[in-house]
């Protein structure tokens, strides 16, 4: 039984991991902003991109990772500094729209340069190899994914609680005037919620593309769409919820895809139903219960971590 | 100064009655160049594209006209079809080619039938393309034939009991042809498992481990390129054991490459083999060569797709159905078109009363995953 399941599990897991990297871009930015930045999918694939021609061009590893990394961050302050923020007195709904204005614009600007051609993502060698742990065979990158994800997310709740950039992050996304008006640079607060946002889409990127080889522009949409909904499920404002959320939300439709072997062994039906069909349908249906049972998501009721 | 403006201007109205033709007649490219498919499509217009270089101008009733070709994006997307199909009718082409993928097809369909402009599909393999309609032709073999071709080589040369098949939901192409592969091989007495997987999805890990679990022989996706890639790759990380099937879709270097340096074997069946038609190799190859855009749109090496040959076989058949029309009315076309014959490098090509090609054969080739090449397997031939 457990090792029918633990392939999916794995899959699951890694998966997960990604979308919390993802998830983290989304619930910072709203957390702060109250603004669903619906351009941090693409942020993603354009990164992945990035990757893709910078490896191209025969520069190594060791300088291509940092560098699409810095590259991908300056996207995240320069889509901020150009589409956001001379919309900051302006109404929310505003601010939305020209989010959706950017991740279209980024989505067609990738289609010309790629002329809608599927790129083939580099291989970055150790976490590319395959390794077999227990029953399941997966890339290195599988099991690597869960740990990093752990260690930034320790990282930036360590940043956001034990220095002066965090204080005022926290303070921004409790009350956004009052924090202004006790002399605190917004705009700065703002920008670096960007940069460390992209900064971690960029690592996630790098992760979900070694996994599943192909950039094409609209790559960014399902991980961004099925990130936002892990933030959303752990209760959007919050890290510890996107994180969670988006372990539950990979290890769900990983678990859904493989339903049906996992019944047929366990004896329970006789034989397959097609349930690997419903995998996405089931993964927003359990967003629906939980919103319908709690609205703020599972971590959204504790209005003091907002960061 | 605007003296030279007003010269200029006169040359320039003056070139068109330069130009040796006595006129234009429009040859519609209904095919995506973005999407899913992109490279597929891509593909399928260099054969166009070269068949138009080889061939730029048509001699219809004692005149010379130029033959250009109209483009339209239908986005590899049943959504963005229809209006690709509308630009195609307001051009006032006489004749569509096109498309890759049959679900595009069958969306774009109607506007051609109301305008009475013939279809030719190079590739488009699923049955209701051509099924109850007079306007749409198809020079490829179909779905039900591809799916047998498949299953029997799968169940008798590949000694397969069980099959996975996995296909993209709400895809007409990869649904139904997964369906024919599934009804051949029960036929023949084995066991299929079918799973369908969202648009847009990059994680195929979970069903390659659900084909791992049942231990299927063979891994039957009859997908788009972008999918295929994924499947393959995902499949070389977790060291699957069986043979990944596919049909005539997968037959691109982009595919090739991704097996290239794996352990996973990538088998399919297809329209043409490099290498039965040397005369047409070498020249496309050179045209390749030459171009650069067109090298780039091939996916930046010159090995030549079927989908390519296809496309340059129905660059010709709608020629050859102008000519016999005597005419560039779209309908007289149309008239004309169940009549056409020719010797097309792909095979003969000859309709029947649907309006499909009647073909009996195809061939099956697979990855050579040192090298990353197409190698020849069998002729499959089904009665």
């Amino acid at each position: 039984m457990w090792n029918t399941i633990f392939p999916y599990l794995l899959s699951g897991i890694s998966v997960g991991g990604q979308y919390a990297l993802i998830a983290i871009g989304y619930t910072m930015v709203y957390g702060i902003l109250r603004l669903i930045n619906f351009a941090h999918g693409d942020v993603f694939m354009v990164a992945g991109i990035l990757m893709v021609y910078i490896s191209a061009s025969g520069v190594p590893l060791f300088i291509s990772i940092p560098l699409v990394l810095i590259l991908t961050s300056l996207i995240g302050y320069l889509i901020e500094h150009i589409a956001y923020k001379p919309l900051r007195q302006a109404p929310r709904m505003s601010v939305m729209i020209s989010a959706i204005g950017v991740s279209y614009t980024l989505q067609n600007l990738v289609l010309y340069i790629t002329g809608g051609l599927n790129q083939l993502y580099p291989t970055i060698p150790w976490i590319s190899n395959s390794i077999t742990v227990g029953s399941a065979s997966t890339k290195i990158v599988t099991i690597f994914t869960p740990f990093l994800t752990i260690l930034l997310v320790f990282a930036l709740v360590q940043l956001i609680n034990h220095t002066k950039i965090g204080m005022a992050m926290r303070a921004v996304s409790k009350d956004f005037e009052t924090s202004q008006l006790m002399g605190i640079n917004i705009n700065r607060v703002i920008s670096v919620t960007f940069v460390i946002g992209s900064f971690l889409a960029g690592v996630g990127s790098l992760l979900y593309f070694t996994n599943y080889t192909t950039v094409i522009q609209t790559s960014g949409a399902m991980p961004g769409l099925k990130a936002f909904v892990a933030a959303v499920f752990g209760g959007i404002g919050s890290i510890p919820g996107a994180v969670i959320g988006a372990f539950i939300i990979g290890i769900a439709e990983n678990i859904i895809k493989g339903l049906d072997i996992i019944l047929f062994k366990a004896g329970l039906i006789a034989k397959p139903l097609g349930l690997a069909t419903f995998s996405d349908a089931f993964t927003f249906a359990l967003l629906i219960i939980i919103l319908a049972v709690k609205p703020t998501g599972l971590f959204g009721e504790k209005t003091t971590d907002k960061v | 100064m605007k003296k030279l403006l007003i010269a200029v201007l006169c040359l320039a109205l003056l070139i068109p009655a330069f130009a040796l033709a006595d006129g234009t007649v429009k040859i519609g490219v209904f095919e995506p160049a973005s999407g899913d498919s992109g490279a597929g499509g891509k593909q399928e217009m260099l054969g166009m594209q070269y068949a138009n270089k080889e061939c730029p101008t048509i001699e219809v009733g004692g005149e010379t006209y130029n033959v250009e070709l109209v483009y339209a994006d239908n986005g590899s997307s049943t959504d963005k079809a229809p209006s690709a199909a509308q630009q195609l009718v307001s051009n006032n082409v006489s004749v569509v080619l096109g498309s890759y993928g049959s679900g595009v097809s069958i969306a774009g369909s109607k506007y051609f039938e109301d305008a009475k402009i013939p279809a030719i599909g190079a590739t488009c393999t699923n049955p209701q393309v051509t099924a109850g309609n007079s306007h749409y032709f198809r020079i490829c073999f179909l779905d039900p034939f591809q799916g047998t071709v498949m299953a029997t080589y799968a169940f008798k040369e590949l000694g397969a009991k069980t099959a996975y098949c996995l296909a993209e939901l709400g895809n007409d192409y990869d649904v139904g042809l997964s369906h024919y592969f599934q009804e051949t091989f029960e036929a023949l007495g084995g066991q299929v498992i079918s799973d369908t997987f969202p648009t847009g999805t990059s994680d195929f890990t979970s069903y390659l481990t659900n084909a791992a679990m049942y231990q299927a022989d063979v891994f039957f996706c009859p997908v788009s390129i972008a999918y295929s890639t994924q499947i393959i790759q995902q499949a070389a990380g977790q060291n699957v054991q069986f043979p990944i099937l596919g049909g005539d879709t997968l037959d691109s270097n982009v595919v090739a490459n991704a097996a290239k340096g794996t352990n996973v074997t990538v088998t399919i069946s297809t329209f043409y083999q490099e290498g039965a038609n040397a005369a047409f190799d070498e020249g496309f190859k050179a045209w390749l060569n030459s171009d650069a855009e067109a090298m780039t749109n091939n996916g930046g090496n010159n090995m030549i797709s079927a989908v390519s040959v296809m496309g340059y076989d129905a660059y010709y058949t709608a020629i050859e159905a102008i000519r016999a029309a005597g005419t560039t009315d779209s309908a007289a076309v149309m008239a004309a078109l169940p009549g056409v014959t020719l010797n097309g490098v792909s095979g003969a090509i000859a309709f029947d009363e649907t309006g499909d090609a009647i073909r009996t054969s195809a061939f099956i080739k697979s990855v050579d995953t040192a090298t990353g090449d197409w190698v020849f397997v069998a002729e499959q031939t089904v009665e």
